[in-house]
């Protein structure tokens, strides 16, 4: 099936390579983009995404430029006491760590999925999984910790009142992503070891579950970047 | 179950493995050089730039390396990485109505 939808029977001629390789993918009579359709989907999904999370970044950019109120500083919002001493952003630090780490486990379940390594495959799909649900537990962790000093969506001891609707926002909307995902992956996980994949004949769905969760992983790179460390 | 060389051709995007630890071992480093940029409490047009730069390096390995964009044909590239260049004509426009906001607010609370 992967064979077919790669190259269409009667299509000999060779892909080109550059421009006009884009050229000929886009105005030829066939498939414009020579993957599985599965794929190029969740790529348009993803790009569907990138708005959205763009939107909600640059509406938090906008209040936080335009606002009188001093705005709360995210390094000792988010710091942590730890043996006595204050570490500042330490728990988001650690929260980056995990979602760098099950991005690097679903890389290699990728890998192991296109070689049939089925056991190999759900292992770390699973532990993928888990380290995302280690994620949200973290967040939880830390919205219960905002929430309990009195941040809320329409004001906070803090400072600025939309620190709260930008935090609760953005970060719920990620954590509502991750959660989905390791639903998702939990899913696909389980199909890998019954040997739904191997019975189809492709593991592209492997590869196409991995996307999403890069994804995920991505997003959370710029709300790092622009919200917690800015 | 393993016959690799059966799947070669029928299944996309197989690179070493050792491409992938690589990429994530780097991955850990720009994520520990961003945290430190907060840590050593560094400030205005450097700190910024830091949070970009590593920003966008993590950004690119994700994209390129894990997701496998680097390997995919142009047509796919173009249709999924220029879309969303227009978004920098939003958080552009967004900024300068920021600006203008919190002017309009110090003229409106300063009276």
């Amino acid at each position: 099936m992967a064979e077919n939808a790669l190259t269409p029977a009667g299509d000999s001629t060779p892909a080109l390579a550059g421009l006009p390789g884009v050229v000929s993918d886009w105005s030829a009579d066939k498939q414009a983009f020579p993957v599985p359709w599965g794929k190029a989907m969740m790529w348009i999904f993803l790009l569907s995404d990138t708005f959205i999370f763009t939107c909600f970044l640059t509406s938090y950019m906008n209040v936080r430029i335009s606002t009188t109120v001093p705005w709360p500083n995210p390094s000792e919002v988010f710091s942590l006491n730890i043996g006595g001493a204050r570490i500042p952003l330490i728990l988001i630090a650690i929260m980056t760590m995990v979602l760098i780490t099950s991005s690097g486990t679903m890389a290699m379940a990728v890998n192991f999925g296109y070689r049939r390594h089925r056991a190999n495959t759900t292992a770390l799909m699973l532990i993928t999984a888990a380290f995302g649900a280690t994620f949200v537990g973290m967040q939880a962790f830390e919205w219960t910790k905002l929430i309990r000093e009195g941040v809320r969506p329409w004001g906070n001891p803090l400072g600025a009142a939309q620190f709260g609707s930008s935090f609760f926002m953005i970060t719920g909307f990620h954590g509502l992503h991750v959660s989905a995902g390791v639903i998702y992956l939990t899913v696909v996980a389980l199909r890998v070891w019954r040997g739904f994949y191997d019975r189809k004949g492709s593991y592209e769905t492997v590869e196409v579950a991995g996307l999403y969760w890069h994804f995920v992983d991505l997003v959370w790179v710029f709300i790092f970047a622009f919200f917690y460390l800015w | 179950m393993e016959t690799v060389a059966g799947h070669q051709h029928a299944e996309g995007q197989q690179h070493p493995i050792r491409i992938y630890l690589w990429i994530w071992a780097l991955l850990f480093i720009f994520s520990t050089f961003s945290y430190l940029i907060d840590y050593f409490h560094l400030h205005g047009y450097l700190r910024w730039t830091l949070i970009i730069t590593f920003m966008l390096l993590k950004a690119g390995l994700i994209v390129a390396i894990f997701m496998h964009m680097a390997w995919e044909r142009l047509a796919l590239k173009f249709a999924i990485l220029v879309p969303p260049l227009v978004l920098l004509i939003l958080i552009g426009l967004m900024a300068v109505e920021g600006d203008y906001t919190f002017l309009t607010r110090l003229a409106a609370f300063l009276r």
